[in-house]
This record gives C-alpha cells, sequence and structure tokens, in this order.
C-alpha cells in the first residue's frame, strides 16, 4: 500500500497514543480454499488491507452489506480468527499469534453483544446462572459475584433486579433478552464492547430505546465501542464516527455527520440514496441503484472493487490500479480515484451519482406515463 | 380426497377468476378472527379485522413483531396450522365468498391461482436439487396442467419481468445470489397471473441495495400486471415503498387504515403516531422516540384499548373496547374519533 494517508487522522480527537485502544494497520484475513480436501484453489480474502485506530471513550460503526468482511473483522478483534498480514494491537499489546493466557486476558478486556439474543442465551438457564457464569470462568472473587450481578442488570434497567433473576431467556421480551445480553458483555468490566447487529432483530419502537441505553453505558463508562450494521439510519443515533466497509475494505472513513451529508465515495452515495425515509411519495418513485453486485471475494475486479458498478469509473484508472487513501476533508478518507488531487479538481460534489439518478428520473417518468 | 372434474373447475374458476367483469374491491375482508390453542390457553392471533382493497392498488400491513401479521396474511390464504381454535368471518375474493368453499376447491381454484404468497425468508425455500426455472414454472404445470413448453415460455417471461436473465432458469438456487433467489420466488408467485400478491417481510434479509432493486422491480410489475400488494414488514421505512393505503396492527387488531399519504405524515392512532416517531430518519433530522412498556399479552388481552396502557392520550373512555371509527376516508380504532 504506497502513499496511504497518515493514519494519525483518525485519532485526531487525542494526539497522544496513550489513549488509542486498539489499532489495526494493514490487516489482511485470507481463507484457503481447498478442492476435494487438499488441493489448494485460491483464497477468500474476507478482510483485505484495512488500517485504523480506535481510541478509547469513542464509539464507531462499521457499516457495509452481508459479506463485506464486517463479521470476521469483529472475529478478529475479538481473537476468534487468525491474521493472514498486517498488525492488530490492543491496548499496547500485539494480538497476533498469542497463547491462550493472553487470549482469555482478551476476552476478558472486550465485550461482545450478539447480534440474536435469543441464540445468545443458553435457554436452559437463568439470568442468575448466565450472568455468574462469565464471573466464575474468569476467576472474579465470590464475595464480588452477587453485587456485579446487580450493577450489571441495573445498567441495563433490568429492574426490580430480584424479579429477573430467576426468569428463563424465553420468558423475556426480545428486548429484555437483548438487555441481558449487553449485561452480560458489561459484567467483566470491558474496555471494549463489540456489538454485531445488536438491534436488527428488535422492533422499531424497541430499537431506539436499546440504541440510546448503550450510547448512555457508554459515555459514563467511558468505553470504546465497535458498532457493527447494514442500517444506516440508526447510526447517527450512536456513534461520531462511521467507516464504510465495502468488498473486504473500508472505503470511505468519516465523522457521521459528514457520511450523511457530503459522503464521498460513489457507493456510499449509493447506499444513502438507496435508504428511504418513510414518505408516501417513495411510492411513485424509483430509486437510482448501482446495478450488479458485490464482487467475488475469491477473485475481486483489478484496480477499484467497485468500479464494475460505479457511474464514476474512469477508464485506464479505476479499473488498474487500486486506490490508495485520500484526505479530501479533514478526518475524511476515501479510497478513491475521483479525489485523486494530482488529478486535477476534485468532481463537483453530488449527493447522488448523476447517471444513476437520471436514470432513475426516466424510468419513474415512464411509470408515470403507463399510469396515465 | 375430493377431486373436481375439469368441468366444474372451470365453472368455478371461471366465476372466481378476477377479469374485468368483476367491479368492486378485489379482495374484501369483514371480521376475520383467527385464534390458536395453545398449552396454555386461545391466542388471539388476529381479531375482528376488516377492510377491502381495490384493484390496482396495494396494501401495506405494518406492526410490531407478534401484533398477528402473518398471521392475518395465513388467514385470508387459508394456510392454517393444525391447533386452531377458531377461524370465523368471512374473506371475498373478486365478490366471492371463500369461507364456503371447501378446503380442497380452495387449494384448486384459490391459492396460487388467484392469491399467491412470498413468504418471509423465502429466498431459503427454493429447492436445492431442482433447476429454478422448474420451481417457477411448476404451478403452471401442476395447477393448470400446462404444456411444458408453454410453461417455460411463460416462466421466461416472469423472469424477465422481475429482473433475471432468462438464462437463469437452467440453473439450481445455489448458483443464485440472495437477490437473485428473492426475485426467483417472486416470479413463481407472479407465474399464475393472480389477482392478489401477498408479500410477507420479501426484502428483510437483504441488503440495503438489493432491498431497493427489488422494490423497484416490484413497482414495475405492479403498474405492467395490474395486480393488487399486500405487503407486511415491520419496517416502516420500506413500506412506504409499496404503499398506496397502510393498515397499521396492534395486539391481533386493526387499529388504523389510511391513505399512504396520511399515514406516513400524520397517521391518526396513538399508536400510529408513536410508531412512526420511533422510526430513525437518514435525510431528515429527527430524534426518535420509543414507545415505553410491552405490548399485551395475546392469551389474555386487556378488555378495553389494548394500548391503553401505553398511550399517551388515555382517558376514561378507553377501559372500554373502541370500535372502529371512520375519520374522513380513514378508519381508526380509537376514542378520540368517536365523532368523526
Amino acid at each position: 500500500m504506497e502513499n496511504r494517508a497518515p493514519l494519525s487522522v483518525i485519532s485526531r480527537v487525542d494526539e497522544t497514543d496513550s489513549r488509542t485502544l486498539l489499532s489495526m494497520q494493514d490487516v489482511r484475513v485470507w481463507f484457503e480454499l481447498k478442492k476435494w480436501g487438499f488441493l489448494k484453489a485460491g483464497f477468500v480474502r474476507a478482510v483485505d488491507g484495512v488500517s485504523f485506530k480506535l481510541d478509547q471513550g469513542q464509539a464507531l460503526t462499521i457499516v457495509g452489506e452481508s459479506g463485506s468482511g464486517k463479521t470476521t473483522l469483529l472475529r478478529m478483534i475479538l481473537g476468534l480468527c487468525q491474521l493472514t498480514e498486517g498488525q492488530i494491537e490492543f491496548a499496547g499489546r500485539n494480538l497476533d499469534g498469542q497463547k491462550s493466557k493472553d487470549l482469555a486476558w482478551l476476552r476478558s478486556q472486550v465485550g461482545f453483544v450478539q447480534q440474536d439474543p435469543y441464540g445468545a442465551l443458553a435457554s436452559f438457564m437463568d439470568v442468575h446462572r448466565i450472568l455468574i457464569e462469565p464471573l466464575i470462568i474468569n476467576r472474579v472473587r465470590r464475595e464480588e459475584h452477587e453485587q456485579r450481578i446487580r450493577e450489571a442488570l441495573e445498567e441495563v434497567r433490568l429492574i426490580p433486579v430480584d424479579d429477573f433473576l430467576t426468569k428463563y431467556p424465553h420468558m423475556l421480551s426480545g428486548g429484555q433478552q437483548q438487555r441481558l445480553v449487553i449485561a452480560r458483555a458489561l459484567l467483566l468490566r470491558p474496555r471494549l464492547i463489540v456489538a454485531d447487529e445488536p438491534v436488527s432483530m428488535l422492533d422499531a419502537s424497541v430499537r431506539v430505546e436499546i440504541l440510546e441505553m448503550m450510547r448512555g453505558i457508554q459515555k459514563n463508562h467511558d468505553l470504546s465501542v465497535i458498532y457493527i450494521t447494514h442500517d444506516l439510519s440508526s447510526v447517527r443515533y450512536f456513534s461520531e464516527r462511521v467507516f464504510v466497509m465495502y468488498a473486504a475494505k473500508l472505503v470511505e472513513k468519516a465523522d457521521v455527520r459528514e457520511i450523511v451529508q457530503n459522503p464521498l465515495h460513489p457507493y456510499t452515495q449509493a447506499l444513502l440514496a438507496a435508504i428511504p425515509d418513510p414518505d408516501a411519495k417513495n411510492a411513485a418513485e424509483l430509486k437510482a441503484v448501482p446495478p450488479g453486485e458485490p464482487p467475488s471475494l475469491i477473485n475481486p475486479p483489478n484496480g477499484c472493487r467497485f468500479h464494475p458498478r460505479c457511474p464514476h469509473k474512469i477508464e485506464g484508472r479505476c479499473d488498474v490500479d487500486e486506490p490508495p487513501e485520500f484526505e479530501p476533508g479533514p478526518g475524511h478518507l476515501v479510497e478513491c480515484w475521483l479525489y485523486d488531487p494530482e488529478a486535477g479538481a476534485p468532481p463537483a460534489q453530488t449527493t447522488m451519482t448523476d447517471r444513476a439518478q437520471a436514470q432513475a428520473e426516466r424510468q419513474t417518468a415512464e411509470l408515470q406515463d403507463r399510469d396515465n | 380426497m375430493i377431486k373436481g372434474t375439469d368441468r366444474q373447475r372451470g365453472r368455478a374458476g371461471a366465476a372466481i377468476r378476477g377479469t374485468s367483469r368483476h367491479v368492486g374491491p378485489v379482495l374484501k375482508v369483514e371480521d376475520l378472527s383467527l385464534y390458536f390453542r395453545a398449552s396454555v390457553g386461545v391466542v388471539r392471533a388476529v381479531e375482528g379485522v376488516s377492510f377491502e382493497l381495490q384493484r390496482g392498488r396495494s396494501l401495506t400491513i405494518v406492526g410490531e413483531s407478534g401484533c398477528g401479521k402473518t398471521s392475518l396474511a395465513k388467514a385470508i390464504l387459508r394456510l392454517l396450522p393444525r391447533n386452531i381454535h377458531t377461524y370465523k368471518g368471512r374473506v371475498f375474493l373478486n365478490g366471492t365468498d371463500l369461507m364456503t368453499l371447501s378446503d380442497e376447491r380452495f387449494r384448486q381454484d384459490i391459492r396460487w391461482k388467484e392469491m399467491s404468497l412470498v413468504s418471509q425468508a423465502a429466498m431459503n425455500s427454493l429447492n436445492p436439487v431442482l433447476k429454478v426455472g422448474y420451481q417457477v414454472a411448476e404451478p403452471l404445470l401442476i395447477n393448470h396442467n400446462m404444456e411444458k413448453k408453454a410453461a417455460f415460455e411463460r416462466a421466461r417471461e416472469v423472469f424477465k419481468a422481475v429482473g433475471i436473465p432468462a438464462a437463469f432458469l437452467d440453473r439450481y438456487a445455489f448458483e443464485l445470489s440472495g437477490g437473485m433467489r428473492q426475485r426467483a420466488i417472486i416470479a413463481m408467485a407472479l407465474i399464475t397471473n393472480p389477482s392478489l400478491v401477498i408479500l410477507d417481510e420479501p426484502t428483510s434479509a437483504l441488503d440495503v441495495l438489493t432491498q431497493a432493486n427489488i422494490m423497484n422491480a416490484l413497482k414495475k410489475i405492479k403498474r405492467e400486471f395490474d395486480l393488487s400488494f399486500i405487503l407486511i414488514t415491520h419496517d416502516i421505512a420500506t413500506s412506504s415503498e409499496l404503499a398506496d393505503e397502510v393498515l397499521c396492527m396492534y395486539a391481533g387488531q386493526l387499529v388504523e387504515h389510511s391513505k399512504a399519504e396520511r399515514f406516513y405524515r400524520e397517521p391518526l392512532h396513538p399508536y400510529a403516531q408513536k410508531l412512526m416517531a420511533s422510526v430513525p430518519t437518514l435525510h431528515t433530522e429527527k430524534k426518535p422516540e420509543f414507545i415505553a412498556g410491552q405490548p399485551p399479552s395475546l392469551l389474555n388481552p386487556p378488555s378495553g384499548c389494548r394500548f391503553a396502557l401505553r398511550c399517551h392520550r388515555r382517558f376514561e373512555r378507553c377501559e372500554e373496547d373502541p370500535p372502529l371509527f371512520q375519520h374522513g376516508d380513514e378508519t381508526v380504532k380509537c376514542w378520540l374519533y368517536e365523532k368523526g
């Protein structure tokens, strides 16, 4: 990765490195494919060259489609899979090739909130048993157990605590189950919480409540949170910074407000344009959506991975060279040739990709013609 | 098993078929209820739902999970599990009372011929060992006794309509991406040219861009085929993509039935208002709220208004069960609109 923009911009909130909790440098995770069980058949490049830093107390969202590598990234942070290349550091310790003792330490420092709360809770254990398990495994002093459980449950507002301790997961509503999962993640007083689509299984009316609660806990305890989702509309209520992931790469990194108001990467623009706000007008219009589907990670396209679907493709550039990270605005990083300062002025900024927009308008007009 | 002769079948079919002779609503549901028997008691999944749907319109059913959306769809399609306690009310399709038909007649003449379903997570319901094209053409081969060649020709047409290249007819399900599989399932629902298609969470398992693509395809199909859609979803933002009318359900009951223009701007029922307020928006600044408390158990629902306990506009009257009030063009189940 030549001519990368300096990484320090990301942690510009605090320039000193002492606040950095997690850092990744050019991390790659490739899974080997075998043919007939022994022949080499290539690699699935699940994560391919990801770099970032996360400060203590910062909340970060990673947005991406399924299969873009979000979950592999998360598994790496939890120490559940090995890196192929690159470096990952947590609280100053290198996480690659650790021994099981280090892994136990890591997992006491990182709390995990799963996507499906019911699946993540053992159905044969009651709440008390579910919560005491991590304390026993991590050899927390027995005198502290009850108090820690109480604190965690109060934190997630499963109160009065005594009513809940004897309940089993199936007796709780979806929202309460998710709170219990969060309580369990908080129990060992971690420094980082990793949440994989924590509200996607819940109803709209409960989602906001859970996200707000997590936000509150994050601020009160100076926790770092990595929140993984495909739902961009909930992002702005949760974190300061957003990374957009496409085909195993982080294509755009910016503050929430920037991403929503001034998306730069054509993929991010398409993503934002595709998400509707509830409005009766939507039914009469077609959306501008780039054609095609995300590329295979076994044989990703040359150059920029979005170029086969991109309306702004520069021939001879985007399909040949992989774009490095450019920084068109402070703290706004994007892997796209359109923002190459050496190639002249950056293109006029549009909220939606022009060609796709024009096409959608044409089709909408056709629809209305047919209607009349 | 009763087997109708071809002549009988033809007659019933012609009467029910949504030809231009029938004027009036495609679907009319009157006081439909569906209760399940469970070990702990009777679950009132759908209670007293009535609505009408005109030809070429689409109706969106929204509500939280467990409010009876899917059960309502199943009750309309008569896809019932075994533990039925009560199944009553009337369903008219193109003017024909479906409740008077026997199960066998319903299966032969109505289900999939006149009403089809795109079920939840349908993309995982394709048969892995049959070619997609055969599975899509199957309703024609089996229900309509159509020639194989003609059936595949028709399959090619619907594939085109949903935006899959015709070459995909010869592929197997695992060779298709999630979005393509979902499109194939939609093609399957369209192939018999039904009057009504019920879509139960058709895009909730898909990515944002794929979802937008499929919504685009559905909008085009709606125009081209002159179909009526019922779209069931808990994702309010997506629901607005395909809504002419919105039916909002809460705890097994219909609480509001409004035109889309009204529902997405200023819904009438306090629950619908709260629900709309809880939707996070991306393009406009708005702080979403949440609804405190939980929906009541359907085993033992409260006798009065079911939303009363969580309602911000509760008053004495709410202890009685409100009937459906007409408020202009809209129907709403709330005492606040008693005066009309």
